[in-house]
């Protein structure tokens, strides 16, 4: 890894563990090079503006959207869980989230 | 049967409304395009013969009951990133394999009452990231000019499948330009409307600030006929703007340029931009000038830095998008042995599920919103996205478009540029501005260079739609005179390859 480089492989593994993404060694290795790139690349933004440049979230104004608090048809049980890799009762059945212990 | 899949969309409607031919013969006709070139293409990642021929004779029907509907029976392709009830949507990516939504996207309930037959589902880059579609975890799609060529992404397979006559409409999203980069390459017309002018509700989110599907055709009077369909306010997408559709039809239609003022932007030109390419964007130029334009130059000194704005914001905003492919609820699940816990299995199912486009922008986006980080990255991008907002709105005081070639480049090959990502990121220089700020911007083609088609962009504010089709109407129609009809009817014929 280049003595200049603005971010590390084991910082990209750190990374990837936190957005629960395993990676195997070798492409580890070379999305870690691509990633030091890019950001190279994109790091021009630090040079555009000022702290006087107000940032900006999304194109339009964005205000709070709601409805009366009336009931109206929603999927059933069966549609959402249509797509579940496993379900159980009418609910998501997802592997143990505690460990053994808790 | 076959003439019929070289007619436009208006003109099949016209034949549809008449009697002249029924919904499900032109229905079957694209159908039988799709048999014949799709093996070539890949176009499509599932074709729905048998739900297309049902919507076909209901469209029949409708006709009968005096159907007021401007494309009614006409069919359609529809990118794989919007939910349709029961068909499979997988966003290019092996996560979603098998997974049939349970609600139409709203463009699709849309297109449905609209009695547009919907013809199956076409291929994209991986949950819309790329230029190329070769991030698809099914395969590239070709283009119909050059089958050794991308169609552009991440919309190639709607793109590809109009410039191969398998459909005579299309559905795109754009988020950098993934509507109007494959417009621009396959010789097709694209368009992406103001931010918030069609429904999100039910269009897999990418980067949801900048996301926005729109209409795909081979004409300008097609793609404005379909943006007038899926154009509205939906409640059910709390960005979606609350304002009348700008008539877009009528613009097309009208097709006056005559004292319009049109900016060329100086930033969008020069180094990079293949001489072929230049060449046909002033002769476009000329053409709008001959018709009565005032021609400008414009500078929008912030444009160079939008791709690095854009590859920090849209990474971020995926990164958070897509954690909701979890394993949980929908999707694939890989190592649920019973003893590894949740976080285990998440973890293994998105290393399986991702190809290695998707994995390292969620790694980008992670980093760049990092404690530590974010402000010199993602605060700082969003700054930018303030400047060229403010670009915009200064050019616009002078102007009442601007334009722009689509591309830098003619389609490049398949696998020059896949393993290379800053290069294949150069591919939305011109389109990207356009998206951070929300504003409308169509793709058109303007001709070809060394036989293969180069686009032409413009720009308009935002809810001003309408000027995108005025002006590519203007340019349309007297292009189509210099070559007897769409550019596309050039394309190579595909049969029998």
């Amino acid at each position: 890894m280049a003595a200049n480089s603005r971010i590390s492989r084991e910082e990209v593994a750190r990374i990837a563990a936190l957005a629960r993404i395993t990676l195997g060694e070798d492409e580890l290795t070379h999305l870690a090079s691509q990633i030091d790139g890019i950001l190279d690349a994109v790091a021009v933004v630090q040079e555009a503006a000022g702290a006087d440049v107000p940032p900006m979230s999304h194109p339009i104004e964005v205000n709070n959207v709601s409805r009366p608090d009336v009931i109206v048809p929603s999927l059933s049980p069966e549609a959402a869980l249509s797509g579940a890799p496993a379900s159980e009762d009418s609910r998501f059945r997802v592997p143990q989230i505690l460990g053994e212990e808790a | 049967m076959s003439d019929l899949i070289k007619k436009g969309a208006a003109e099949l409607a016209t034949l549809i409304a008449s009697g002249e031919v029924s919904s499900r013969e032109v229905t079957q006709a694209h159908l039988d395009q799709i048999e014949r070139v799709d093996g070539a293409i890949n176009a499509f990642l599932y074709v729905d013969a048998e739900g297309a021929l049902a919507q076909a004779e209901l469209a029949d029907k409708a006709r009968g009951n005096g159907s007021s509907s401007a494309l009614n029976g006409v069919p359609l392709a529809l990118k794989d990133v919007l939910t349709q009830k029961g068909i499979p949507t997988t966003c290019g990516s092996k996560i979603l394999e098998g997974w049939r939504p349970p609600y139409d996207a709203t463009v699709v309930t849309k297109l449905k009452n609209a009695g547009v037959v919907i013809l199956g589902k076409t291929n994209m880059d991986e949950f819309a990231m790329g230029s190329s579609t070769e991030n698809s975890a099914y395969g590239p799609t070709r283009n119909p000019w050059d089958v050794q060529r991308i169609p552009g992404g991440s919309g190639g397979g709607s793109a590809a499948a109009l410039a191969a006559f398998e459909a005579p409409l299309a559905i795109g999203t754009d988020t950098g330009g993934s509507i109007r980069q494959p417009a621009a390459v396959t010789g097709t017309v694209g368009v992406k409307p103001t931010y918030g002018g069609v429904s999100r509700y039910g269009l897999v989110a990418f980067s949801s600030s900048l996301d926005q599907a729109g209409p795909c055709a081979r004409t300008v009077l097609d793609t404005a006929l379909l943006h007038q369909i899926i154009a509205g306010h939906d409640p059910k997408d709390a960005t979606s703007i609350n304002a009348p559709v700008p008539d877009v039809v009528a613009a097309a239609k009208s097709a006056d340029v005559k004292g319009m003022k049109i900016g060329v932007v100086q930033e969008l030109s020069g180094d990079g931009y293949e001489k072929g390419v230049a060449d046909r964007f002033a002769e476009s130029l000329a053409i709008l000038e001959s018709l009565g334009a005032e021609i400008v130059e414009v500078s929008c000194p912030n444009f160079k830095f939008a791709l690095g704005a854009y590859y920090l914001i849209a990474p971020s905003e995926a990164s958070s998008n897509l954690a909701r492919f979890d394993a949980m609820r929908y999707g694939l699940r890989v190592g649920d042995d019973g003893a590894r816990s949740a976080e285990e299995v998440m973890s293994m199912t998105r290393e399986v599920g991702f190809g290695s486009e998707v994995k390292r922008r969620i790694i980008l986006g992670t980093y760049a919103l990092s404690a530590g980080y974010y402000d010199a990255f993602y605060g700082s991008a969003q700054k930018v996205r303030t400047l060229i907002t403010q670009d915009f709105s200064q050019a616009y005081q002078k102007v009442d478009v601007l334009v722009s070639p689509t591309t830098p480049t003619v389609a490049f090959k398949i696998g020059e540029k896949s393993d290379d990502p800053i290069a294949m990121y150069l591919n939305d220089v011109a389109t990207i501005p356009v998206n951070l700020a929300g504003v409308a911007s169509m793709s058109l083609p303007a001709g070809l260079s060394e036989g293969l088609p180069v686009g032409f962009q413009i720009i308009a504010p935002a809810m001003k739609d309408d000027r995108l089709y005025r002006v590519g109407g203007a340019l349309e129609r007297e292009l189509h005179k210099q070559w007897n009809g769409p550019l596309t009817n050039q394309a190579p014929n595909l049969v029998g390859q």
